[in-house]
């Protein structure tokens, strides 16, 4: 690794929006071919920084430099000419344009279309990231779409590449090829600002980190020589303790799921196919696989928002596999779908109304039809207390809570109703770390007073913090479910569907 | 530059405050509209919301037609509503309501001239069916076929003022009515008229359904589950599938409600204040509810008001034509405007409108 001299130079920068401070006298430097990590917790105010520095947001106070010079982009297109390019989370990509098409849209001067192939087959050969530029998009894989996104800005030149969260969507070999990447390009002297809160990779990947927490710099470190634990505590402020697992003898089996085959009601959707697996009472079943891969369907046919055969999905011995989610809630399922605004939570309506959503069957809150708006109040008002979110009240609407408050209410809502059954998708997806654990404690409690559990994530480490068992999605079709212990990184990896073919790029390079 | 900030919470303020708002432009708009075409602004104005309430020389007739005239309005505007917040859209109301005068007079006349106290209960059934079963086409049509229940519903409308004028002219013709068109004069049949309960208030059977009709609304809304998931199939579809509600029953109930209600105030109509089936019985009632509806933000006591004061301007604009010669084009013209101010104003309570510079993006 060559570090070089300084690029740029981030002095005093602050931001404010209307109610929040978003980045308060932020500073710390990153010089040529350096990989610099940006670490923090959602709302930490890492994303305001980096847009600043990509042009998307002015600074109200501080100054930037780079190389030496004063840099202060109004727009993307300034800080694209001064050599900063950008791989943002969510890809800006069209699925029925092939790759080449696709970057040319991103370009300020595209060169003619055959021209512009040859470069994007001569940059992915030169940085191990191969990519037909023929391909349509909506054909490609998660991280084939993020490779479009890399080429896209590699085909810049940058001096500095920021990734925001890239590994998101990534399976373990795929995030291998990305990290090569990186350093290859680190090492020709480009600088790259990496913003995660995946700790291990930036102990793998990153020379420097600058730890950001309530929209301050509260720590730089050099992550090589910290433990993870020690800066997720610099991250969070507090000292974690990781969730107590106890050894509970499993029961009987209180979730079967056999043979389930159903078409995918969402466009572009992902049919599951003769999915099977058995979870026991006090067993937590984690289901990991890339975004994309029947997550969200399993999550409605398990619900009861998608049909299937009756005897497709058994709870407690009973078929229900026909029958609604009304139905299922009363048997004791209760489920918490990814999206929470819009599909757990109706944005408009007050938390009052979105307890009663999917709290009225179990709890009792209505009399022959009648809503009893005291007890509802009252099981809402609870659910705040307990996963601690933080609200005015429960009159407000569900679209004014940040995203880490909300998916705690609703992970709380369904943990409140004494389940026998719990299916949850992505349950700590944008919420802090210290809510996390707590959300990740309140689920093995729940497993430990009997309920069985199944936890769809995308984020390994999480699963294998909390699964006693592990299945991967790949295609709509699910793994034979194995016990966590004694499962390594490769054969996961492996279950998740491999680097899609793409292992071998790098050997040959 | 005018730019709109997405507010966290609707504002309750610019809930209650919009309908007002819209009135108030409606009346600057529609005097302008009055004063370009060669009136006293002031003069139309007040011809149209104070003259037929408070002029000694007309208040005595148009007072009680306030009643008759927001009644059915009211009676379909609520049921339209029930299905407008859940996202089902019911444009077929004028159809509905047809088909239920047709179904209550024929059920009446069927038995002519029997005399009994259960005619007209029997015959206010058979309308309330008649309007219900006129609206499972589309609600059918819609579940199992997946049509647009908006196309639908709109096209049965012009089906169901043929099967009237066929009726009139037909099967419900008064044989003793020397040929002309129409059906018996069923106020003139004790056993089938819809009389005016308390003499000069216009109150008849009609109007306490609707009465009836929004406080069943109101509770069934603020108290009852089934109210709750009606709202929540409209404000979040998927999120109403999480909680249970089965969409395609959801649009066969919202349809029957609307359709009932629908074919409710045609019987009460044809049996009240119309008095017989003839070719041109609607009058457009159907249609007015739509706005009716939105007028009152699809709140029942919302739409209690909104009833009346398109009742009002109906009268109003009435008398405006007969007192002042406004053309009738105006005063829909003028009708136009308040929902279109009445739409426009709505965004102020989930948005608030910022002055800001522009920015480069």
């Amino acid at each position: 690794m060559t570090i070089g001299p300084e690029l740029l130079r981030v002095e005093g920068v602050t931001k404010a929006y209307p109610g929040v401070v978003a980045n308060s006298d932020v500073s710390f430097s990153i010089a040529e071919g350096e990989v610099h990590a940006l670490l923090g917790e959602n709302g930490a105010g890492k994303s305001t920084l980096v847009k600043m520095i990509y042009g998307l947001v002015r600074p109200d106070a501080g100054r930037m430099t780079l190389r030496g010079q004063a840099y202060a982009p109004a727009k993307p297109g300034q800080a694209r000419a001064a050599g900063v390019a950008m791989v943002f989370q969510h890809f800006s990509l069209f699925e029925a344009l092939n790759v080449a098409e696709n970057v040319a849209l991103g370009m300020e001067n595209p060169p003619p279309m055959r021209e512009l192939a040859g470069r994007i087959t001569e940059v992915s050969k030169a940085y191990g990231l191969p990519l037909d530029p023929s391909r349509m998009v909506g054909d490609l894989s998660a991280g084939e779409r993020q490779r479009v996104e890399i080429i896209r800005c590699l085909l810049q030149d940058p001096k500095l590449l920021i990734m925001d969260e890239p590994t998101s969507v990534l399976t373990p070999q795929e995030v291998e090829i990305l990290f090569r990447t990186l350093r290859q390009l680190a090492s020709e002297g480009t600088a790259i600002l990496y913003i995660s809160h995946k700790l291990e990779e930036i102990r793998t990947l990153c020379d420097a980190a600058t730890i950001l927490r309530r929209g301050k710099v509260v720590a730089t470190c050099t992550p090589r020589e910290r433990t993870a634990r020690e800066m997720a505590e610099l991250m969070v402020g507090a000292v974690l303790t990781p969730p107590a697992r106890s050894g509970v003898t499993k029961g009987a089996v209180a979730l079967q799921v056999s043979g389930l085959s159903v078409a995918s009601p969402i466009p572009f959707g992902t049919t599951l196919k003769d999915v099977s697996f058995a979870v026991r009472k006090g067993e937590v079943l984690g289901i990991a696989g890339v975004a994309g891969n029947g997550q969200d369907e399993l999550l409605l046919a398990l619900s009861g928002e998608l049909k299937s055969g009756p005897g497709a999905v058994q709870i407690a011995g009973a078929a229900m596999g026909d029958k609604g989610p009304a139905d299922r809630r009363r048997a004791g399922l209760v489920a918490a779908p990814e999206e929470r605004l819009g599909h757990a939570a109706a944005p408009d309506m007050s938390l009052v109304e979105n307890a009663l959503l999917s709290g009225a069957v179990r709890q009792g809150l209505t009399r022959r039809g009648f809503i009893d708006w005291p007890a509802t109040e009252h099981f809402a008002a609870g659910i705040v207390k307990d996963f601690d979110v933080r609200t005015p009240g429960t009159h407000v609407a569900a679209r004014a809570l940040s995203g880490g408050n909300l998916q705690k209410f609703v992970v709380g809502r369904e943990l409140s109703q004494s389940p026998s059954v719990i299916v949850i998708n992505q349950p700590t997806w944008g919420v802090d770390a210290s809510a996390a654990a707590a959300i990740r404690q309140a689920i093995l409690d729940r497993a430990a007073s009997g309920a069985a559990v199944v936890v769809i994530s995308q984020d390994l480490d999480e699963l294998l913090e909390i699964a006693d068992s592990f299945a991967a999605l790949n295609g709509g079709r699910l793994t034979v479910p194995r016990p966590v212990e004694g499962l390594s990184i490769d054969e996961i990896g492996l279950m998740m569907g491999g680097a899609h073919g793409m292992e071998v790029a790098h050997h040959a390079v | 530059m005018l730019r709109l900030e997405k507010r966290p919470s609707p504002s309750r303020f610019w809930q209650a405050a919009t309908p007002v708002l819209a009135v108030i432009l409606t009346m600057i708009a529609g005097g302008i509209m009055f004063w370009i075409l060669g009136k006293n602004p002031f003069e139309a104005i007040r011809t149209i919301f104070w003259d037929p309430l408070f002029n000694p020389d007309f208040a005595a007739y148009s007072r009680p037609q306030l009643l008759v005239k927001a009644a059915p309005l009211i009676l379909i505007a609520i049921g339209l509503s029930l299905g407008f917040r859940a996202g089902i859209w019911n444009i077929g109301a004028e159809g509905q309501y047809i088909m239920g005068a047709i179904c209550g007079a024929a059920a009446g006349l069927a038995v002519y001239p029997v005399e009994s106290r259960l005619i007209f209960p029997v015959m206010v059934l058979a309308g309330a069916l008649g309007g219900l079963v006129w609206a499972m086409i589309p609600a059918l049509l819609k579940t199992v076929f997946r049509t647009n229940e908006i196309l639908v519903s709109l096209l049965l409308v012009y089906v169901a003022q043929d099967i009237l004028a066929m009726m009139a002219l037909g099967a419900l013709k008064n044989p003793e009515g020397q040929g002309f068109p129409g059906s018996r004069n069923l106020g003139q049949i004790p056993a089938m008229a819809n009389p005016e309960l308390i003499a000069g208030t216009g109150m008849h059977w009609g109007v306490m359904a609707a009465f009836m009709a929004v406080i069943a609304a109101y509770i069934l809304l603020q108290r009852h589950i089934l109210g709750f998931h009606i709202k929540l199939a409209g404000q979040a579809p998927r999120a109403a599938r999480f909680a249970g509600v089965n969409p395609a029953a959801l649009v066969v109930l919202c349809f029957a409600i609307s359709g009932a209600l629908a074919g409710l105030a045609g019987v009460f109509e044809v049996t009240g204040p119309a008095g017989q089936i003839t070719i041109d019985f609607n009058v457009g009632y159907g249609f007015t509810a739509i706005i009716v509806a939105f007028l009152g933000r699809l709140n029942p006591i919302g739409i209690l008001f909104a009833g009346l004061l398109m009742a009002l301007t109906y009268i109003g604009g009435e008398l405006a034509q007969f007192m002042l010669g406004l053309p009738s084009a105006a005063i829909q013209a003028f009708q136009g405007m308040l929902l279109f101010f009445l739409l426009g104003t709505d965004l102020l309570a989930n948005y608030r409108i910022r002055w800001a510079k522009r920015e480069v993006v």
